[in-house]
Formats: structure tokens, C-alpha cells, sequence
């Protein structure tokens, strides 16, 4: 297989125009994550590759074969939903098991088959089990069985551990990653938490308002933002943004510092700002801080930082890490005169 | 968080949940206790309630007078046959609604409820000279064939509830798995809705069963069912309480048992959905 081609795919709901119209390459073998806020057209897009929904325009080929019209079985790809979907009057085996047996496959078969996906997945106890009998970590599992069993040419993922406690989330999220280096299979994986998209990707796609803002791999989208939604979105906290007189001092109508290229001083520095909040994770310190302006950045300081709330502060960006946007909101990539002067830049 | 519930208020209610369950019965089991009792026993007055000469006399003259295994085959061809007409109708129709609605869905399914509005008594005569005009006067299936048309609104409506419960995902990952439509309502479909297709085929039954409109103007004896039956013996010799309860004791008896054997699936058939 050849990887999945979108071109110019589009999708309206009536007179809605969810998705006015996409180009897309996912290179074989890649784990791609579609990430953006709710309604954002992520869900929509990878229901239109699966073939759960058609599209309205444009083309999308797998492998190289145009499949547009194709019925979501004869796609080859596999998909993991956001509620599992697993099939409540069956066992365990009988879900993982489920597509061999449309797949017209023997009985023998399917059963090797469907014990070799279960101990790939710590499942091989619990196969007589209904989905019931379960927790939310099992069933996710069954359902990535149910997936990987008939060894489909891609894999789609709907928000599959959104439904999962943090703590069970971060191991998910280590197993889906170890599975895609096992398997060497192309993943579409969508999801609104861009912890996940930064953790498990190869490459990023961010969307918003069903148009690709940026496409790039995790590192690619955090030092280079194209626009001010991707540096928002990508990166946790968010990047401070700042507007007005410091913007115009380095030449653009609005500057992003990230939380954690910022340093924060109670004698001096870049920009002048009073504590608020202090969030306290041990290992670091957020700093929320309110600028002159009214303007709300957060600094990222160790964890024995202690600051009062009330306290004035100092703040300045790292050398080399500020990002500068025009009136649009697209990146500026070419250094401004004067801060090459100052010894800063981009 | 539980309320709690004082003694008092438990006896009080649990009363009143028997007295008004007593009162919904007593006419079901004044018929049967009156089934048993003499002609002359069953028009005294004050009537005996449990002490009399309990006699079979009523089901033995029923027996004799009419052929009762006639109408109940007729009744269990009715019953059976609108209802096996109207899941192969409204299955499809119901799924189509559930998972595939369009703009005009929910006008569809208020007019179906609304055509059950209407007093049958209006359709009576077009009805019968359509019957009469097709021959399918007294006959099974020109029975059937109403009895499944002024019940298929409740049908479509009550697996439309059921399916509407299911989720599209699950439909949608066994069409992922390589489900075309036949197996998608075969396997995924129909299994997950048992328990909501099983209360339907019930309640359609029983209302197939003891329809009496449509029975008593359509048949006179060839495809006349159990209420044709009872009614015969209400009929030109004046009433005979004990025999026309015995035949309506008969007529109702094998309803009465499967609605009894089937009372858990009747009740979440009918409060389906109300709570959600």
C-alpha cells in the first residue's frame, strides 16, 4: 500500500459546509494525528476515509486506488470508535473474532487468529467475557483487537481514549504507540487533546473550521507555527500572546513566548506584569501573571519557585524563541532588523 | 440518594397498589368465578361470591353448542399472521427511520400514530364493500390484512423506540468489519433489539387477539376468531350469563397465560423510552 491521498475532499450537511475542501498526503506507514477544537471537521474527515459518510466532493485513494465510492469494508481499513462500539451480546472473542467471520474465514482460523490478537493485548483471560464485564481499558483494548485481527492496510482511531481516566489514558497512549512501531501500519488517529497529537505523531494535522491549518511532525508545529491558531493550540500551557507596543517593537502586530521560554525575575526584565495564581506541579511552577495591558501570560518556572500573588514580576522571552505574527495572524518568518540588532530573533 | 420511606407510608401504599390491582381484576375473575356457576346461580341476587355449586355445566354446553377450537385457530391465524406480516414491514421501516432519517421522518411517524385516531367505524363501509367487491369477506387473510394495517403504526413506533436506543456506532463498526446490510441487521441489528422485537410481537398480538371491531363486522363463521365467538352468546335467546362467561373465559384463557408468562417484556415494551 501506497498511503492515503485526499483531494479536494469537501463535505456539506445540508447547506453546512463542514469541509470546504481538503488536500491531504499520509505517507504509508505513518501516524498521523488530525487534531483541532470540537466541530472543527476532524471526526467528519476520517468518517469520510473510512467511508461511514460520502463525501460531497473531491477524491480520497488508498493505495494508490481511487475509493471514493468504495463501501467502508472494501477500504481495508480498520477503525477504533470513541464509545468502543463493541457488539454487547458477544463475547470478547466473538467481537474480536467479528470481522474474520465476515471475511468468510474457517472457524480454526479465526479462533488462532483472535488468540494471537489477545495476547498481543493481555486479553487472553478474559475472552469468554461479555463487554459488560469489563472496564473502560479492557473494552478499549477488545476494540483495537477487533482492529488489528484482520490485519487491515491502515487503522483509524475516533477519540479512542477520551472515554478513559488520565492515568489509564497515558498507558493507552504508550501501548497505541508501541503497537503502530510493532505493526509499521499507517494509524489516522483524531483527537482534541494536543498532548496526545505531540506524544504519538509522526505528523500533525491541525484543523480548524474543516480547513488544514498546518500539517507538520510534532516539533515542526511547536517551534513553527504558521499562524496564531496552530501556536495557540499546539503546546501546553498555550503561548502568551502579547499585542500593542512590545508586538510593534519587534515589528509585528502580535508576539507569542511560550510559557516555558519565558523566565521570570522579581527585579528585572523584558515585560512588566503582577502575579496571580501560582499552580504548583513539583517539578514546575505556573505562573500566571497580568500585564499592564490587562493581558493574561503564564511563566514556567522550577518548582521551588515561590511568588506572591500581588508581587510585581519581570518576564522575558527567551532569545530566539518568539514567534512574530502580521495583522492576519501568519507567522513572520524573516528576522526583524532590530531584533537581529538586539541579539534576538526567531 | 435513596428517600426514606416510613413504615406507614409503605402499608399505605402497598394498599392501595393491591386495592386498585384488585379492582382492575375483579371483572376477569368475576367472569371466571361466574363461568362456574349455574345459569340460575349466576343471576341471583346479592350474587354468591365463592360459596355456590361450582359446576362445569356452562363449559360443557359451550363445548357442545359451538366449535370452540375453530374460532381459537382462527384467533391464534390472526394474531400470529398480522403480526409475522407486520415485523417484515415494519423492521425495515423502523431501521430506515433510526438510522437514516431524513427532514421528514418525524412527520411520517406522527401521521402513522395519527391514522389510529381516527374511529375505525369511518372506514367501515368503504372497507367492507372493498372487502366485499375482493371477496375476502370472511376470510383469514383479508383479516389478516387489516388486523396488520390498523396495528402496524404501533409496530413501527415501538421498534422505532427500540432501535433509536441502539447506538449508529456499533452499526457502523460492523459495517467497518466488513458487514454488508443483510448481516449488519442479521447479526448486530436483530440480536441487539431481541428484547424490544420480542415485546412488540407480544403486545401486537394481544391487541390482533382481542381486536373486536373488525372480527365482528368482517367474518360471520369461516375466519371468525374468539370475540365472534363470545358475542355469539350474547346474542337472539337473550344473555346466559354463566355459558357467555365460560366462552369468555375460553376465549381469553390463552392470552391471559402468555400475557402472565410474558408480563416483564410487556412492561418494559410499553414504558420503553418513557424515562430518558
Amino acid at each position: 500500500m501506497s498511503g492515503i491521498q485526499l483531494r479536494n475532499v469537501a463535505k456539506r450537511f445540508g447547506d453546512a459546509e463542514v469541509i470546504p475542501g481538503i488536500d491531504l498526503d499520509i505517507q504509508d506507514g505513518e501516524f498521523v494525528v488530525f487534531v483541532g477544537p470540537s466541530g472543527c471537521g476532524k471526526s467528519t474527515l476520517l468518517r469520510l476515509i473510512a467511508g461511514l459518510e460520502d463525501v460531497s466532493g473531491g477524491t480520497i485513494s488508498i493505495g494508490g486506488k481511487d475509493v471514493t465510492d468504495a463501501a467502508p469494508a472494501r477500504r481495508g481499513l480498520a477503525m477504533v470508535f470513541q464509545s468502543y462500539a463493541l457488539y454487547p451480546h458477544m463475547s470478547v472473542a466473538a467481537n474480536i473474532g467479528f470481522p474474520l467471520k465476515m471475511a468468510g474465514q474457517s472457524k480454526a482460523a479465526i479462533d488462532q487468529k483472535v488468540k494471537a490478537a489477545a495476547a498481543t493485548l493481555n486479553l487472553t483471560d478474559y475472552l469468554a467475557r461479555k463487554p459488560r464485564e469489563l472496564s473502560g481499558g479492557q473494552r478499549q483494548r477488545v476494540a483495537i483487537g477487533r482492529a488489528i485481527v484482520r490485519e487491515p492496510e491502515g487503522f483509524l482511531f475516533d477519540e479512542p481514549l477520551s472515554n478513559l481516566d488520565a492515568a489509564l489514558r497515558v498507558n493507552m497512549r504508550l501501548e497505541l504507540s508501541e503497537l503502530h512501531a510493532q505493526l509499521k501500519t499507517t494509524m489516522i488517529y483524531v483527537t482534541h487533546d494536543q498532548v496526545e497529537a505531540m506524544t504519538m505523531a509522526d505528523k500533525i494535522v491541525v484543523l480548524n473550521r474543516g480547513r488544514v491549518e498546518q500539517v507538520g511532525s510534532p516539533l515542526d508545529l511547536y517551534n513553527h507555527p504558521d499562524n496564531l491558531f496552530v501556536a495557540g493550540f499546539i503546546g501546553s500551557p498555550k503561548m502568551n500572546f502579547i499585542k500593542g507596543a512590545y508586538a510593534k517593537e519587534h515589528g509585528a502586530a502580535t508576539v507569542g513566548f511560550r510559557p516555558e521560554h519565558t523566565t521570570l525575575s522579581k527585579e528585572s526584565g523584558a515585560i512588566k506584569g503582577v502575579a496571580g495564581v501560582s499552580e504548583h506541579l513539583g517539578s514546575d511552577t505556573f505562573v500566571h501573571v497580568k500585564l499592564e495591558d490587562g493581558t493574561q501570560v503564564t511563566a514556567r518556572c522550577a518548582g521551588e519557585m515561590a511568588v506572591r500573588h500581588g508581587d510585581t514580576v519581570w518576564l522575558t522571552p527567551e532569545d530566539g524563541r518568539l514567534h512574530r505574527f502580521d495583522e492576519k495572524g501568519l507567522a513572520m518568518r524573516e528576522a526583524a532588523p532590530k531584533l537581529r540588532a538586539a541579539g534576538s530573533g526567531l | 440518594m435513596a428517600r426514606a420511606v416510613s413504615t406507614r407510608r409503605k402499608v399505605f401504599f402497598t394498599v392501595l397498589a393491591w386495592t386498585v390491582g384488585l379492582l382492575i381484576f375483579f371483572p376477569i375473575l368475576w367472569t371466571i368465578l361466574t363461568s362456574f356457576k349455574s345459569e340460575g346461580e349466576a343471576i341471583m341476587t346479592p350474587p354468591h361470591f365463592l360459596f355456590f355449586d361450582w359446576t362445569l355445566e356452562g363449559y360443557h354446553e359451550v363445548q357442545a353448542r359451538s366449535n370452540y377450537f375453530l374460532y381459537m385457530m382462527n384467533s391464534v391465524w390472526l394474531s400470529f399472521g398480522s403480526t409475522l406480516l407486520g415485523l417484515l414491514v415494519a423492521v425495515p421501516a423502523a431501521w430506515a427511520m433510526a438510522f437514516s432519517p431524513t427532514k421528514r421522518t418525524r412527520g411520517i411517524l406522527l401521521w402513522m400514530l395519527s391514522t389510529k385516531m381516527l374511529p375505525a367505524v369511518g372506514v367501515l363501509i368503504p372497507i367492507y364493500l372493498i372487502f366485499q367487491k375482493l371477496g375476502l369477506l370472511d376470510t383469514r387473510l383479508g383479516l389478516i390484512v387489516v388486523l396488520f394495517l390498523i396495528n402496524l403504526p404501533i409496530i413501527v413506533w415501538m421498534l422505532y423506540t427500540y432501535f433509536k436506543e441502539i447506538p449508529g456506532e456499533i452499526l457502523e463498526a460492523a459495517r467497518m468489519d466488513g458487514a454488508n446490510l443483510r448481516k449488519e441487521i442479521l447479526y448486530v441489528l436483530t440480536p441487539m433489539a431481541v428484547p424490544g422485537i420480542a415485546s412488540t410481537v407480544l403486545l401486537n398480538i394481544i391487541l390482533a387477539w382481542n381486536e373486536a371491531f373488525w372480527t365482528l363486522n368482517l367474518t360471520t363463521h369461516d375466519a371468525a376468531p374468539l370475540t365472534v365467538f363470545i358475542a355469539s352468546y350474547s346474542s337472539p335467546e337473550g344473555l346466559f350469563w354463566a355459558k357467555l362467561s365460560a366462552a369468555s373465559t375460553l376465549a381469553i384463557a390463552p392470552i391471559l397465560v402468555l400475557g402472565w408468562f410474558s408480563q416483564k417484556q410487556l412492561v418494559r415494551g410499553l414504558t420503553f423510552g418513557a424515562v430518558k
